[in-house]
């Protein structure tokens, strides 16, 4: 008796400590990304505007996959994909695939020759404060995150792409 | 293993040494030694004698103090060399941290990187070994606490005579009118706070016994340190974050969810001079420049409603505030700190527009760095316009081009257009030189000044947790002061049929426990207990289990 009452007790004592340790360690792993969400997660949403004054929203674009990228004009690989991404948006905007750029809070002037040299015809919004890059937990650049019809990443990209790296994510992502 | 029935009729756990409520020894082992070990009285030590199921295995192993100690040892290597290269969290980094740490420490520095040094305190292993120092203080407090408590509260009056001739105090002899005296030395030791039992002739006095439970109380402060550190991986318990806000800016603060949000009105650098107190002017003369204050003024709003990221945010003013060094502005659960600062960075260029014939000047520009404006009007048809800006600019690949956002080293493209060039002539003006790329031009744009601005530095903070781990810091100390101050002090007298055995024990401090006796047994026939310590058979060592002040943890 005596010793099945010890071995109950050891039990529940040892068991009491597991569950101590693995809240800690589950909440050390997700805090570590606190705020940072990535495949799986809910794309924070967020309202920037363009150089034109005006609002976009990410959550408007449900129903539709969004194919958000963080770009700065003095980042090399995204002199390189900015075009390509055109290229595939002319294509899979009447797929239901949407490109939002999103500048990492330069001038005007900066963004507005970058857009002209490349001739981009994506909607570019600018994140003046920062706070949708810590929102997301960017850095380097370029960073794109694939966001489908629900509002849900699909992946999140690190890094430069090309022509058909992005046709591939536009299909992961097409409604 | 069989639960041990004493001569007395006390029926002992398996593993016992010493018999709970005599004193006889049980285990033949301990019978080779002139003075036996007094370490948790004898009693069993449960983690020990099981040993059968997954589960004991566990827990014995955890009950072990040598793995409690490496456990600890191992905790603090793995601290140490945490140390060597600087925290992710201490350096601003534009890189990822694999990258920086290669790139910085070579391959010494990808180790370190790869198994997680670089954010020690958040690294999966480590915060096992702490947990696993946790479960080591937790088993083993449960395995000596209740066994020594058992065993104290058993004890009985009469000791087995193996048990009286073994303890460290001990003498005996003939004495004729025991009888008589037994009361005499009972109010003595009455009057020194002892508890007093006699029982036909037999004595036992005992005082400070709750000093025993000095060490599980200082064992639970630190278990509940420990939890108070666990919740800080709670969401909404700890934040610790920087915040850098330049003057004249309105930013969210970190860590609030865009709830709260701050302006930096100005932010003040202070040095000690002529005007401080004359105790100052010799170390001044000595040090040059000493700082007096670092201020940063600010207003901090609360935003209405639920805020997005990049959203427009209405503002609630909740109060104004001077936050300095070891004053740092509180709301909520927060405090903003004063922690850092950059002063006269660069925001913002004056030109004048000069015409080099004559050397006259046309009219002034100011260039907001951060976002200039694309065109300048200075009237009677001189326009200024800006066709390109670079930042941070850098000539590579054949082009200018931008290193970074932040306005280090800004160039400019213009376009200046005049009544006699209403197409405009082209002008690239760097820092220290401007360059005509289309031929000489008629007007320049000469530099003037800039306008610079401080950064202010402020880490923002909230630690709900503190109240805990202060409340954990206080039984520890208390559990150290039980310990420490007090001494568990025991004296048995027996009547052996004509001799008396008088033997005595305490934890810690035998000399001044040798002269109360002393003093009880004055002018009485009872002999004096004999130190027999100090050499034979290692006393100190058998007395100084790790459960006398907690040292030991």
């Amino acid at each position: 008796m005596v010793k099945k009452r010890r071995l109950v007790i050891r039990t529940v004592v040892l068991i009491i400590l597991l569950a101590a340790i693995g809240y800690t360690i589950y909440a050390n792993i997700a805090g570590g990304s606190a705020g940072i969400p990535r495949a799986g997660d809910m794309a924070p949403d967020f309202v920037l505007r363009d150089l034109d004054g005006k609002e976009y929203r990410l959550s408007d674009y449900r129903g539709k996959g969004v194919f958000l990228n963080f770009w700065g004009t003095y980042c090399e690989p995204c002199k390189d994909e900015m075009p390509a991404m055109d290229r595939q948006y002319q294509i899979y905007r009447d797929r239901g695939v949407e490109i939002l750029a999103v500048n990492v809070g330069e001038s005007e002037i900066a963004i507005q020759k970058f857009i002209d040299q490349y001739d981009l015809s994506f909607p570019v919004v600018i994140d003046e404060t920062g706070d949708v890059q810590k929102a997301y937990g960017i850095y380097p650049l370029p960073a794109t995150f694939l966001i489908d019809s629900e509002g849900k990443i699909v992946d999140y990209i690190e890094g430069r792409m090309d022509d058909r790296d992005i046709q591939a994510y536009m299909e992961r992502i097409k409604p | 293993m069989e639960r041990v029935k004493c001569e007395c009729g006390h029926v002992n756990p398996p593993g016992t040494i010493l018999c709970e409520a005599c004193g006889k020894i049980l285990d033949p082992n301990e019978e080779k030694k002139l003075i036996i070990d007094m370490r948790y009285e004898g009693a069993a030590r449960r983690s020990q004698t099981y040993n059968r199921t997954i589960i004991d295995k566990i827990w014995n192993f955890f009950s072990s103090v040598k793995v409690g100690v490496v456990l600890i040892v191992l905790a603090l290597i793995a601290s140490a060399i945490g140390t060597i290269l600087p925290q992710e969290m201490n350096t601003t980094m534009n890189v990822p941290p694999k990258q920086y740490y290669e790139e910085n420490y070579g391959v010494f520095g990808r180790i370190y990187y790869l198994l997680g040094f670089h954010d020690l305190y958040r690294s999966t292993w480590y915060i096992l070994l702490i947990a696993a120092i946790g479960v080591s203080l937790t088993i083993c407090s449960i395995d000596r606490a209740l066994p020594l408590y058992k065993a104290l509260k058993r004890q009985r009056i009469t000791r087995h005579n193996s048990f009286m001739k073994r303890q460290r105090l001990f003498n005996e002899g003939t004495v004729e009118n025991w009888d008589d005296q037994i009361n005499t030395v009972s109010e003595r030791m009455r009057q020194k706070k002892y508890r007093v039992l006699t029982e036909s002739g037999n004595l036992f006095a005992e005082k400070g016994r709750f000093s025993r439970w000095g060490p599980y109380i200082n064992h639970i402060g630190l278990i509940i340190v420990l939890i108070g550190a666990m919740f800080r991986f709670a969401p909404g318990m700890y934040v610790n974050e920087m915040l850098w806000i330049k003057e004249g800016e309105t930013k969210a603060i970190p860590g609030t969810d865009q709830r709260y949000y701050l302006t930096n009105h100005e932010f003040i650098v202070e040095v000690y001079d002529e005007s401080d107190r004359e105790v100052y002017r010799e170390a001044l003369e000595k040090r040059g420049k000493i700082i007096k204050n670092f201020q940063t003024n600010v207003t901090l709003y609360e935003a209405e409603g639920e805020v997005l990221p990049g959203e427009d945010p209405q503002l609630k003013e909740i109060k104004k505030g001077e936050i300095r060094v070891n004053h740092p502005l509180r709301f909520e659960h927060f405090g903003l700190y004063q922690a850092s600062y950059l002063l006269n960075e660069l925001s913002a260029m004056t030109f004048q527009l000069v015409k080099k014939e004559t050397e006259e000047v046309i009219g002034e520009l100011t260039i907001d760095l951060e976002n200039p404006e694309k065109r300048y009007d200075l009237g009677k048809g001189y326009i200024v316009e800006i066709l390109a800006y670079f930042p941070d600019v850098e000539f590579k690949d054949g082009e200018l081009r931008t290193k970074s956002p932040n306005p280090n080293n800004p160039a400019f493209a213009f376009q200046i257009r005049s009544p006699e060039h209403p197409e405009g002539e082209r002008s690239v003006v760097f820092i220290q030189e401007t360059l005509e790329p289309l031929g000489e031009n008629d007007y320049k744009l000469v530099f003037k000044e800039v306008d610079t601005v401080n950064y202010s530095g402020l880490m923002v903070r909230k630690d709900r947790t503190l109240g805990l781990i202060a409340f954990g810091g206080a039984i520890f100390l208390f559990g150290v002061i039980l310990g420490s101050f007090w001494q568990h002090r025991r004296i048995w007298i027996k009547w052996d049929g004509g001799k008396l055995l008088v033997s005595a024990h305490t934890n810690k401090n035998w000399y001044g426990f040798m002269k109360e006796i002393e003093t009880i047994l004055a002018d009485t026939d009872v002999p004096i207990p004999i130190d027999r310590g100090g050499g034979l058979d290692k006393p100190e060592r058998a007395n100084k289990g790790g459960d006398v002040n907690g040292s030991t943890k």
